[in-house]
């Protein structure tokens, strides 16, 4: 049973065809991996899948419900969260607040609640402050809090990605390069995270990344993704060994696989 | 980990300024009794002068949420002020309708107003808004001075002054303390505006819409909000207006009206609940202090405006408290 | 008069006003095209295109005297002043700003466009000042329709102008790059494009472009005054918004269906000519509700 499908999803920008009648899919409790050579679309997968580009063609399910029409704050509401690939944490708030954004679309408070201090308006935001800490404590960040989130270091403000992530309690996360510019120590690390989010909190992981080691290490599922084309799909060792991947990244410069 | 500094606050740094409860139970109690005091000290002529200012405190706070806090520009904001003191006007007249009947009608219609035109617009780029709000400010004004029931460009006169339980509001010195109470309750409003689920979201879809919207916000919700609660600041303020002047006239509602409370918040420091404050303040005292200099005063602020934008675009009140 | 007269009626002064209003629509849009910026102070350079026209005329008007000779001159000299002042705003004002947030930037043109209209309430004392041309009341009678010398040359001048950008924009090297700029700034500054040389050359246009209408407008109309420029600058974004912002010619076929719809709305029953303004900020709103892209604009660029 697959949790995310995506068939024959079609994107185009002014003429030129960035995705081709992918088909694609993330079985439920797996960590997925999504790789190919730059500018092969894979963000512009992600992209399609949370609602921020609107494919030309094709079906992008979630769990049966059919997302291709929804916004992306629909897309989130029905339980796909994801972070991005030059962390975007929100300038000028602290690190609380940021992680606290994942509860809005879980919370109702309007205006009248909050000029009136209802009760259940001060219940709301005593729960979102409790998630979003829980939240941070999971991604292992149990202090600085209250600083602002862009003055953290950097690898910290992965974590904080991943945490305000979390707090919109999602079925499936989407990790846009999450090891991109961490130490290794900090990958490690962060293969830990990864693996215990899925299996402490039940949720599914689709990530984008570069890192093949990592990839290779973490995936229980790995597609290959190139000039727009889904080419490969199967376990790791299976990608490893496949001739069309292989030819796929021997044919770019600089980005050989490093198996 | 080294010392990372505070993030500015709606407060914009007295909270750090003003620690503990004590001290900022003293720094309400000094400000209450200004308040009270201040019409003894100032005179007749001071009061109103007061009373002006505190308008707008109230106006300069609601426009404060939409561009302060949302990051929305609004150049039509004289739009709201003027649906409200014409709601009051018109219907208090010809409908001899009570002014505590029809301050809601004037909310109402101020709510309606602002979705009318923000929820087409939110919907685009930021700065379409900026234009449509200018042209939604003149249809407001243009429509008021060619309507029989507006009094077209004299305007209307004559609007009672409301009572409020046995009170009958009407001496300047009354109304100076109803205004107290606007801008008190504009400001408790806004502070917990700022500090709640809907303040935080303004934050983040101004900061980053993308982020934002991946967070689950719908940017465009969001962004009615903080219009349409600014619009009822803007009605309320020109709702008790009216009634305080008993007399209304469309060119109180023009473009120019719009740019002085725009001012009010930039002046000061946008987002920041004491620079409005002050923004508020100097824009209408210190054309009081700058009589002798005629048209000059309005190329005074037009340039304090462009040089506060070059090199302090925080405006004067401090961004963060130094600790 | 009959319903035709009406009509022909119309359709000259809509084409009078619309030429006006694609002339400073241009440079809205093409400023819009190439720094992504709505610039508010565009109309004021109209205002301050027909005030400088003023000032030369008065020192021309002696030698060249005040007819269409005359004119003429301190249009040309007019437009070179303005689009100076323009890329001097840009410089000073736009420049720094171009990095910061959208809402400070729009806050920065808002506040040029205040300086440049309290300015010249300050210069002028808020009076109203006879522009001093003595064009004349010639013109050429068709049928029931009375179209004057003034009408046709400025409709002429708005054109020639109107198609000389368009060669501009469409034949020459910086036109290219323009519209490089246009499409992708970055992309254009790696192709070895002076970037900063491309919006100076726009700034200058567009605010030349505004200058010219402003001259001929003070010229037409006989009047200057320190408020002119603000209702135009709402029109000819409207005029720009409705042809698709940010296209060349979207703005000019804009600015002319503006002057027309003004023109004939003002005769529809209950839109007399106190609501015309109404008339076109509603003619806005429904556009950027139901086609925000225009007729010739481009749909908006995906996100992200």
């Amino acid at each position: 049973m697959s949790l995310l499908d995506l068939k024959g999803v079609s994107l185009s920008f002014a003429g030129s065809k960035v995705l081709d009648a992918v088909d694609f899919s993330v079985p439920a409790g797996r960590i997925v991996s999504l790789i190919g050579p730059n500018g092969a679309g894979k963000t512009s997968l992600f992209n399609c899948i949370t609602g921020f580009y609107k494919p030309q063609q094709g079906s992008i399910r979630l769990d049966g419900t059919e997302m291709l029409k929804l916004k992306p704050h629909q897309v989130t509401q029905l339980g796909i969260a994801r972070t991005f690939q030059n962390v975007r944490l929100f300038r000028e708030m602290t690190v609380l607040e940021n992680v606290m954004s994942g509860q809005h679309s879980r919370t109702r408070a309007g205006v009248i609640d909050a000029i009136l201090r209802l009760p259940s308006q001060r219940r709301e935001e005593v729960e979102i402050r409790r998630i979003a800490e829980e939240c941070l404590s999971f991604v292992g960040i149990t202090e600085g809090w209250e600083r602002e989130a862009t003055t953290l270091p950097y690898g910290w403000q992965r974590r904080v990605e991943i945490a305000r992530a979390l707090a919109t309690t999602p079925r499936l996360l989407l990790l846009d390069e999450p090891a991109a510019g961490l130490t290794s120590g900090e990958k490690e690390e962060l293969i830990e995270l990864i693996r215990r989010i899925r299996n402490e909190r039940d949720i599914c992981i689709l990530l984008i990344e570069h890192d093949t080691g990592l990839v290779m290490r973490l995936s229980e599922r790995v597609s290959v993704l190139d000039h727009g084309v889904m080419i490969a799909e199967g376990t790791p060792k299976e990608i490893q060994s496949n001739q069309r991947v292989i030819e796929a990244y021997l044919g770019v410069e600089e980005d050989a696989l490093d198996l | 980990m080294a010392q990372f500094p505070e993030r500015p606050s709606a407060w914009g740094g007295l909270a750090t300024l003003l620690d503990t409860p004590q001290k900022r139970y003293a720094a309400i109690a000094v400000i209450l009794v200004a308040m009270a005091v201040a019409p003894y000290i100032f005179g007749s002529y001071g009061t109103v002068i007061l009373t002006n200012a505190l308008l707008y405190v109230l106006l300069a706070l609601g426009l404060n949420i939409v561009v302060g806090y949302a990051g929305l520009l609004d150049l039509g904001f004289a739009a709201f002020f003027a649906v409200g003191a014409y709601t009051v006007g018109i219907t208090t007249l010809h409908f001899g309708l009570n002014f505590w009947l029809a301050l809601p009608l004037a909310v109402l219609l101020a709510i309606v107003a602002g979705i009318v035109i923000g929820a087409p617009t939110l919907r685009l780029r930021s700065d379409y808004l900026a234009i449509v709000t200018l042209g939604f400010g003149e249809i407001v004004r243009i429509t008021a001075r060619n309507l029989r029931e507006t009094g077209g460009a004299s305007g209307l006169i004559g609007i009672d002054s409301p009572w409020l339980f046995g009170w009958h509001i009407r001496t300047p010195l009354d109304f100076y303390y109803v205004f107290c109470a606007l801008a008190i309750l504009g400001v408790i409003a806004s502070v917990r505006l700022a500090n709640s689920r809907l303040g935080r979201a303004w934050l983040y879809v101004r900061h980053d819409e993308d982020a934002a919207e991946a967070m689950g916000i719908n940017r465009v919700k969001v962004k009615l909000a903080a219009y349409v609660v600014g619009a009822i600041y803007g009605s309320i303020g020109g709702a008790f207006f009216a009634a305080n002047l008993g007399a209304i006239s469309p060119e109180s509602f023009s473009f120019r009206q719009s740019v002085l409370i725009l001012m009010a918040v930039i002046l000061g420091g946008m987002g920041k609940i004491p620079g409005v404050i002050l923004g508020a303040f100097i824009v209408i005292l210190a054309p009081e202090l700058l009589r002798d200099f005629g048209d000059l005063r309005l190329l005074i602020f037009a340039v304090g405006l462009l040089l506060i934008m070059l090199f302090r675009p925080s405006g004067i009140w401090p961004a963060r408290s130094k600790r | 008069m009959s319903i035709f007269d009406i009509f022909t009626n119309q359709l000259l002064n809509g084409i009078v006003l619309g030429s006006f209003y694609a002339l400073v629509a241009l440079g809205y849009t093409m400023v819009f095209g190439v720094v992504k910026l709505l610039n508010f102070a565009h109309g004021e350079l109209y205002m301050v295109g027909g005030f400088a026209g003023f000032l030369v005329l008065s020192f021309l008007a002696p030698y060249l005297g005040p007819g269409w000779l005359g004119v003429a001159v301190s249009l040309v000299l007019a437009m070179i002043a303005v689009g100076f002042l323009g890329v001097v705003i840009e410089r000073v004002a736009y420049a720094p700003m171009l990095s910061a947030p959208r809402l400070s930037i729009l806050i920065t043109a808002l506040a040029v466009s205040l300086v440049l209209q309290n300015g010249m309430l300050t210069l002028t004392k808020g009076q109203y000042v006879p522009f001093g041309a003595a064009l004349g009341f010639g013109g050429v009678k068709l049928g029931n329709l009375f179209i004057s010398y003034n009408q046709m040359i400025l409709v002429g001048v708005a054109a020639a102008l109107m198609l000389a950008l368009e060669l501009f924009v469409s034949r020459t090297q910086y036109g290219r790059a323009m519209r490089a700029v246009s499409v992708d700034k970055d992309m254009a500054r790696l192709m070895g494009i002076n970037v900063n040389a491309v919006i100076a050359i726009t700034f200058f246009l567009g605010s030349a472009l505004a200058a010219a209408a402003g001259s001929m407008a003070g010229a037409y109309y006989g009047s200057l005054w320190y408020f002119m420029g603000f209702l135009i600058g709402l029109k000819a974004f409207t005029a720009a918004v409705i042809g698709g912002i940010g296209s060349i010619p979207g703005a000019m076929l804009g600015g002319l269906i503006l002057g027309l719809l003004e023109s004939f709305g003002t005769q529809l029953p209950g839109v007399g000519s106190e609501w015309k303004d109404v008339f076109s900020f509603s003619v806005l709103i429904l556009v950027l509700v139901f086609k925000p892209t225009g007729l010739l604009g481009k749909p908006e660029q995906e996100r992200m």
